[in-house]
């Protein structure tokens, strides 16, 4: 039988890491930034919270929970910036090609992230090839205590770190600042047709910086996410996947719509782990066909959307082209 | 100098020089604007008119010289500056983002603190009362028609408090009938005590409209002249630097010979909504046909269909060649097209998008016509690249060089490059679609000028027009389309504006039913 209450907290758990990646992508597409290097920057957060987690745990002679969270997320946050910040100053203010540095910061921030991670297997002397930080994982992922009395409710819904339900809120936040807000209104116009936001009186370079530096920092969560709470606090390279290139599909499934990735993150969370809940057999080669439904749906999903043809569905108009206000 | 009775500018311009490159745009321009009044800024293409105006909307910012507003000297180094000092532009490329609704448009960028789109709607009802326009508050952008896409700029600058608006060629995407209603509203602007200054090269508008118009020529300030007292041939010959014949010549066609033959043509778009119906005309080697009717009537979809670029649904195109055989265009592509023999140039309306590569230089884009030609593997460049030096001698195409990419000339120029490219195949059947829109008057009448050579060379040409004086003198038939039926054809040299105008408004025009 199809255990629905094992599947959901499961897919939610998959989801949300794709759910952080999605929304700060969408958000610095907003700005008119393709980044591409959105799955680097997730191994950049991962890896970050991973090493002040580490050296937190193993000089602390006592450690205190707010310590143990705020750590990791605040070095999570400051290398997703940094990788932001070099984002930006190549594409908005070198005016580089946003695909390139893109694809480049991509493989930049996947070889960081192997990188340190392989230093601090070697000096945590461990003989398997991974970190594991259970005590951070343990505050980080720590539950409501009334959750584990309430079935299936509380399964389904209260069976979550706290990351889980900052995505959500993160989700639903940015959803109604870029729809209602006068700051997402500039947004979005600076996306569409940076030159008329230009010529309206928008700073145009400030709002390409800052949605995008935010957008990584949301996105370098969705790392950390994944090493602290979904892996249980082991790091071991290569391990996030392709999970980034799945947020940015999942930006173009969502059109654009930061609140729509509240279930369509978890709806390809579930699509991942179906693999796991429908009886297969001993055939492991049908198994492994199941992996690969999510990039199925993907390519369907974008086949579609360019079908659309409604405008307000379309991508930010200037999406992926540099801006110069005396270009001619 | 600072006696009582001289008022002080409320704009101001002392030496400003601005470059791109080696390009010099503006040079030691100086110039006065009072309050109250339309001041017109005449000039060529890429004399620097627009360049000089988005200095002072903080587009640009100067590399010499400055600006004063009332007297006093500013640096304008932002559009929101020059909102700050109530300076608004309306760019003749609109700035508008297509996915907003007219007032989130209007009020982008603004600082009135919480975002309220009904106190702004209401606001932006009372100035469309006060002047005189009519917007939908609510209407997306990509909705809107050219002039109402106008309207919403003129707003959007108003709604800023500016007190002196710069319209960059704001007639050069109307009609007559939507240019008479924007001067109306200019009018009441200059009642209410605001400044306007109007880029246009029209003629006929500058005197219309302004009181005072200032030449510039080449970059630099030419003159300035009280519109009461001057006259069409003193303002062109300044702005053109030398004297200029403002006739159309219009030889008698010379063994006319049937070239097209198209019969119920009908054309259907992706939408399915049908764009021509049933048209049938003929167009004779050494004639101009012209084809007058309002923006949208199936003009553009008649010359692509020709060109073989659009579906045909029901009907016949034959060309006939010079041995009088008759060959069916319609179901070819342009490539089959050119393989029957058939020499065929089309210079579409929209120039960068469907004529030339922006990216590409000159040299480049006059080879994508020859590219074929060549025999081996590699392209023969050296061919495109001497046709590309005889068209921009010929024409007198404003470029640094022919390796420059063509997006970075003016329109005008551009447009040139594109009719030099299209008349250098020696085409049999001459295409054109509002080859002039956007053009200054020089510019226009050497258009004109290549096109009734062409007509001599015993080429038949299709010429689609929006201006009606210019398609009476240039014409030698003049085909009416109302929406996307032939209204009528009429004969070039006896036909009247008033009749042409009723026939684009009403099939057969007033004769019908009367």
């Amino acid at each position: 039988m199809f255990d629905i209450v094992a599947f959901i907290p499961r897919a939610v758990v998959q989801g949300i890491p794709l759910m952080f990646g999605c929304v700060g992508e969408t958000i610095t597409e907003k700005s008119g930034n393709l980044n591409l290097g959105t799955p680097g920057i997730m191994y950049v957060g991962g890896i970050c919270g991973v090493i002040g987690a580490f050296f937190y745990e193993h000089n602390a002679t006592k450690m205190v929970a707010a310590l143990a969270i705020l750590i990791p997320i605040l070095c999570c946050l400051a290398g997703s910036l940094l990788m932001g910040l070099i984002y930006c100053f190549l594409t908005v203010t070198l005016r580089a090609n946003q695909n390139v540095t893109g694809l480049a910061m991509t493989t930049f921030g996947v070889g960081i992230g192997n990188f340190f991670g392989g230093s601090l297997i070697k000096l945590s002397g461990a003989d398997v090839p991974s970190i594991a930080l259970s005590r951070t994982h343990g505050f980080i992922s720590a539950t409501l205590p009334f959750a584990k009395n309430w079935g299936w409710v509380g399964k389904i819904f209260f069976s979550y770190g706290f990351l889980a339900y900052m995505a959500i809120v993160l989700a639903i936040v940015l959803a109604v600042l870029i729809s209602k807000s006068k700051m997402g209104l500039n947004l979005r116009a600076v996306g569409e047709s940076p030159a008329t936001a230009d010529a309206a009186g928008i700073n145009v370079t400030k709002y390409k910086y800052f949605a995008t530096c935010i957008g990584a920092m949301i996105a370098g969560l969705g790392g950390l996410y994944y090493v602290m709470d979904f892996a249980s606090g082991v790091w071991s390279n290569d391990a996030f996947g392709d999970r980034g290139w799945l947020a940015i599909a999942l930006v173009i499934f969502t059109i654009w719509r930061p609140g729509h990735s509240i279930w369509a993150s978890i709806l390809f969370g579930g699509l991942c782990i179906l693999h796991m809940f429908i009886p297969t057999g001993t055939n492991l080669a049908v198994k492994e066909l199941y992996k690969g439904i999510p990039y199925v749906v993907t390519i369907i999903v974008l086949i579609f959307t360019s079908l659309r043809n409604r405008r307000e569905d379309q991508p930010p108009a200037s999406l992926g082209l540099s801006y110069f206000r005396e270009d001619r | 100098m600072a006696s009582e009775n001289i008022k002080t500018p409320v704009l101001e311009l002392r030496g400003i020089t601005k470059r791109f490159g080696d390009v010099v745009a503006n040079e030691n321009v100086s110039l006065s604007v009072y309050k109250g009044e339309i001041l017109a800024l005449l000039g060529e293409n890429g004399s620097g008119k627009t360049t000089l105006m988005n200095m002072i909307s903080g587009i640009y910012y100067p590399d010499e010289g400055e600006i004063l507003v009332n007297g006093n000297p500013v640096s304008i180094r932002s559009p929101k500056e020059a909102f700050d000092l109530k300076i608004g532009m309306i760019h003749q490329h609109f700035k508008l983002v297509d996915v907003l609704t007219a007032t989130e448009n209007i009020i982008l960028g603004l600082d009135e603190g919480k975002l309220n789109i009904k106190k702004a709607a209401e606001k932006i009802r009372n100035i469309c009362d006060l002047y005189g326009f009519e917007v939908d508050p609510d209407q997306k952008i990509y909705n809107m028609s050219v002039s109402q896409k106008q309207t919403v700029e003129i707003v959007k600058v108003l709604y800023r408090g500016a007190d002196i608006l710069i319209l960059d060629e704001p007639t050069a995407v109307l009609t007559p009938q939507e240019t008479e209603k924007l001067f109306a509203v200019l009018r009441n602007m200059k009642k209410d005590g605001k400044t306007v200054i109007i880029i246009t090269h029209k003629m006929q508008e500058v005197l219309s409209i302004s009181d005072r118009v200032a030449i510039l020529r080449k970059g630099q300030y030419i003159c300035d002249k009280i519109t009461a007292q001057a006259n069409v041939q003193e303002l062109t010959d300044a702005m053109v630097g030398h004297s200029v014949v403002l006739n159309i010549a219009r030889p008698e066609p010379k063994d006319p010979k049937k070239k097209l033959e198209i019969s119920n043509l009908t054309v259907r778009s992706s939408d399915g909504v049908v764009r021509l119906c049933d048209v049938s005309f003929d167009a004779y080697s050494g004639e101009i046909l012209g084809i007058a009717g309002i923006a949208g009537s199936g003009q553009k979809e008649l010359l692509e269909a020709i060109a073989g670029l659009q579906h045909v649904e029901n009907g016949n195109i034959f060309y006939i060649d010079d041995e009088g055989n008759k060959e069916q265009l319609i179901g070819k592509d342009p490539l089959k097209i050119a393989e029957m023999g058939v020499s065929l140039s089309f210079v579409p309306e929209d120039r960068l998008g469907m004529g030339l590569v922006g990216n590409m230089d000159l040299a480049d884009n006059m080879m994508l016509r020859s590219f074929r030609k060549g025999k081996g593997v590699f392209t023969d460049r050296k061919t495109p690249h001497e046709l590309a030096e005889h068209v921009v001698e010929e024409l007198e195409v404003n470029t640094p060089s022919v390796s420059t990419p063509v997006r970075k000339l003016s329109g005008g120029n551009v447009q040139k490059v594109l009719v030099g490219r299209e008349i250098a195949s020696s085409p049999t059947v001459l295409l054109t679609a509002y080859v002039v829109r956007g053009l200054d008057i020089n510019s226009s009448y050497t258009i004109y000028d290549l096109i009734n050579k062409q007509k001599e060379r015993g080429v038949a040409v299709v010429y689609v027009g929006e201006d009606l004086d210019v398609l009476l003198e240039l014409c030698d038939r003049i085909m009416v389309l109302c929406g996307g039926r032939v209204s009528g054809i009429v004969d070039g040299r006896t036909a009247t504006k008033n009749e042409i105008g009723l026939m684009m408004t009403r099939i057969g025009g007033s004769g019908r039913d009367e």
